[in-house]
């Protein structure tokens, strides 16, 4: 299908890929987009499939939900995009869209002349792209492909960074790939990948896992050359290519220093004010909500989003970042991650993304940058130089919870590894928000934006973003070396948001133990609860849980504080889904509890702090979050400050904790309060 | 018949069914769907919808018979249905009517319920007859008349 070879091509890009894919596709695009149509009324049936013919799409009628499924199985990879009308006699329409979701991970649009808010929550919680009121006009259909678009966005992402970042928690690229190729598997993504490009997916995947790209693990060291140089430059004239050359770091690759350099702005900013953040994450945080539901890619989405909300993160690199780093499903996590601030781009990048993988375009390594993003890096330089610090040793501990926000910031800076991720990192700029829908391909992941968004408002939140996208999306992201950075943004967060510290916790959860715990459990779930709690406190309000549930600062912080010890994987998603019903409370204690599960490795005392940092995160957060509150900026330095305090703890923390950097980018997501966020 | 006369008549007729509110712009869409591949469209469309709104709305009629008192909530649900297909041909007041049913059953007024519905009736069945005249004056003048919508 001239579809589907267009669309490969968006697998292929490597580098900005994911933004230009979209360009490559087929330019009979959108033409022949193979669309199932559901709905018992055979009225509104063939109307629906005359105007669909007008748009030159491929249709194929059905009046019952039964049949539909069928026809589905049947041809696994015959449609591209499934609309269903929401009252029909045989089956609920949103029990198809929940099945087709799981088997097929296709997007799925609902119908229905019912326009109560009511039900057009329920389509968003059950995961729909989108909702059309009947009676349907042509105008709404013409533009239906933006949803198999987005959807093969980030299902590249999430592959790519599973397969990248994650050894332990997906398979290994190598694997996967071989699963890809075989197409054995009905796995949604995998289906997605093969439809999309299996040959360049496999490739992609080749590159990074045969290659093993040397991730660019930004240590302390590393950092303060890097900020040294950036220093001597001066900030506003820092460019990639001349902090290398002032570095003179032999194997650093521009790209490396770029999206270090993103974060490291992203940070910056938030250290200097968050109100840009905050409107730039509630941007990226809607956006990402939209990243499905089911999607475990969410995760990477996410990363990508939040990375890209940072606002510096041109969308190719977010596109990269979170091919790479989205692999942790952030991408498709609807979450946004709002904690991309700096800490999480560090975080994010090591984690999720494919370390080492040096490819700006696999985003692999994105991940931690989306962190970044999202989060305000509120973070001071030397925080930042301890986040790094801290990611590294969280790596191993997800757990860390982010410590301190300086900590943090070192561990981001661990996250180095996706250079793409670098971008956004430096992005620090609050358009985050902006950036992480475009770069996560349009806003299909939720997660990834608002992560980014978040960060970028300074609500400790973005970093939460992780935590908001659906538990399975997010397990991609959690699964990856939670231990990393996602600690460190935890604790660091200063900027604004737990968001560090929500990372943190995810990555907690992710543990190697813990995370393979929680995939279990949720597939990736656990991870992302944490950080969704974590985040939740921030972004509650947004993703996942409720939906539009107002997150009450105040409630999180409490709940924070109170929770901590809940076990990383039990708690993790335990906490996600109660914070979700309960809305915010529950995150607030979730996230607590993710944090502190994380940090278990961590000592006690350090949680506690954290937990409380988060508390405090999390209450701007939670204002940030929401997509519609502007954070308070103040709040938001407020939060820092504490945080800073935290940094000792954290980075104590993180260093226990390798590789938790990861983490944070998933909590970028998490910041943002999606309040569409399917959970 | 002067060629040109017709189609303004069918264009009158049809500007009438605007005004008065018995269509709206949902139908325009359908016209706008109308090609030389489906030169009848609008037509087979709105035949379809009377062939499926006439069995739900006997499916009320027996429901409201049998059952005694009411069971709202069968109705609310046909009802659903009846005024999602109403909606995408644009019968207006057809629509209406079945918003107005609806609140009824919503609110359990049995009565509010079968009075509506009588009314509901009368208008499907008035449309009807004003659709069926619209098209075979269309059929009369020729293909070209149509897509028009209210000016």
């Amino acid at each position: 299908m001239n579809l589907s070879n267009g669309k490969g091509s968006m697998s292929t890009a490597s580098s900005s890929a994911a933004m230009k894919s979209g360009d490559i596709v087929s330019d009979q695009f959108p033409a022949g987009l193979r669309v199932l149509v559901v709905d018992d009324d055979p009225t509104c049936l063939m109307i629906l499939e005359k105007m669909l013919r007008t748009c030159l799409y491929q249709v194929t009628k059905c009046t019952r939900a039964e049949n539909a499924l069928s026809l589905l199985r049947e041809n696994k990879n015959g449609f591209d995009i499934v609309i269903s009308d929401v009252h029909m006699p045989d089956m609920d329409g949103f029990k198809l869209l929940e099945h087709i979701g799981l088997e097929m991970d296709l997007p799925v649009i609902m119908m229905s002349a019912d326009d109560g808010k009511n039900v057009v929550m329920k389509g968003v919680t059950h995961g729909a792209c989108d909702y059309l009121i009947k009676p349907v006009r042509i105008e709404a259909l013409k533009n239906i492909w933006q949803h198999v678009i987005r959807r093969r966005k980030n299902e590249l992402k999430d592959l790519e960074q599973s397969g990248s970042a994650e050894e332990g928690d997906r398979q290994q690229k190598p694997t996967d790939e071989a699963d890809y190729s075989s197409s054995a598997n009905e796995g949604n993504w995998r289906n997605a990948k093969k439809r999309r490009d299996e040959e360049d997916e496999a490739e992609d995947r080749d590159d990074t896992s045969t290659l093993k790209k040397p991730r660019v693990v930004w240590s302390v060291e590393l950092h303060q050359q890097f900020v040294a140089a950036v220093n001597q430059l001066g900030i506003d004239k820092a460019v990639p290519k001349k902090i290398l050359e002032l570095m003179n770091v032999p194997g650093l690759t521009r790209e490396n220093v770029a999206s270090h350099l993103q974060k490291y702005r992203l940070y910056l900013r938030r250290l200097s004010g968050v109100s840009q953040h905050q409107s730039n994450l509630n941007n990226s945080f809607i956006s990402s909500q939209e990243a499905t539901f089911g999607a475990i890619s969410s995760l990477n989405g996410i990363d990508l989003q939040t990375l890209a909300a940072t606002g510096q993160l041109p969308a190719q690199s977010l596109a990269t970042l979170q091919a790479a780093g989205l692999g942790r499903s952030t991408a498709k996590a609807s979450i946004p991650m709002p904690l991309v601030d700096q800490r999480n781009i560090f975080s994010f990048e090591n984690p999720r993304l494919r370390f080492g993988e040096g490819q700006q375009q696999h985003v692999s390594g994105s991940k931690p940058m989306n962190l970044l993003h999202g989060i305000p890096t509120n973070m001071e330089p030397k925080q930042l130089a301890n986040l790094h610090q801290s990611t590294q040793s969280l790596g191993g501990l997800n757990m860390r919870v982010n410590a301190s926000p300086a900590q943090s910031n070192p561990l981001l800076m661990q996250m180095s590894q996706s250079q793409p991720r670098g971008h956004m990192l430096s992005e620090n700029t609050i358009s985050h928000v902006p950036r992480l829908p475009t770069s996560m391909g349009q806003s299909t992941v939720p997660n990834g934006t608002s992560n980014g968004i978040m960060g970028r408002n300074g609500i400790p939140d973005s970093n939460r973003g992780a935590a908001y996208n659906p538990v399975p999306q997010t397990s991609s992201m959690l699964n990856f070396p939670m231990n990393q950075t996602t600690e460190m943004s935890a604790g660091s967060f200063p900027l604004g948001s737990t968001p560090g510290m929500s990372n943190i916790t995810s990555k907690g959860t992710y543990q190697d133990g813990v995370a393979s715990g929680i995939k279990g459990s949720s597939g990736f779930a656990p991870s992302y609860d944490i950080f969704n709690e974590l985040h939740q406190q921030k972004t509650h309000d947004w993703d996942i849980q409720n939906l539009g549930l107002p997150y009450d600062a105040s409630q999180h912080a409490n709940a924070l504080q109170g929770n901590v010890d809940v076990s990383p994987s039990v708690l993790v998603h335990q906490g996600f889904s109660s914070t979700r019903q309960t809305g915010q409370n529950r995150d607030a204690t979730s996230i607590g509890k993710a944090m502190f599960s994380l940090g278990e490795g961590m000592e006690p005392g350090n949680f506690q702090n954290i937990g409380q940092h988060l508390n405090t995160l999390l209450p701007d957060n939670s204002v940030r979050v929401k997509t519609e509150r502007i954070p308070d900026a103040s709040s938001q330095t407020n939060l820092f400050s504490e945080q800073y305090g935290q940094e000792d703890l954290m980075s104590a923390l993180l260093k226990q904790q390798e590789g938790i950097g990861p983490a944070e980018n998933e909590f970028d997501f998490d910041g943002y309060s999606m309040d569409n966020i399917p959970v | 018949m002067d060629r040109n006369q017709s189609r303004r008549q069918i264009a009158a007729m049809k500007q009438s069914l605007f005004d008065q509110g018995y269509l709206d712009e949902q139908f325009i869409q359908l016209e706008e769907l109308q090609d030389d591949a489906n030169p009848n469209f609008v037509e087979e469309i709105v035949t379809l919808y009377y062939r499926d709104s006439s069995r739900l709305i006997s499916n009320i009629e027996q429901a409201i018979r049998e059952k005694n008192p009411l069971d709202f909530n069968k109705l609310d649900n046909i009802m659903h249905q009846f005024k999602g297909s109403s909606s995408s041909i644009g019968a207006k007041k057809v629509k209406a009517e079945s918003t107005l049913f609806r609140e009824y059953c919503r609110a359990g007024n049995g009565e509010g319920c079968i009075k509506s519905f009588q009314q509901l009736k009368k208008e499907h069945a008035l449309l009807r007859k004003k659709l069926e005249a619209y098209f075979q004056m269309a059929r009369q003048a020729g293909p070209l008349e149509t897509a028009c919508g209210p000016k």
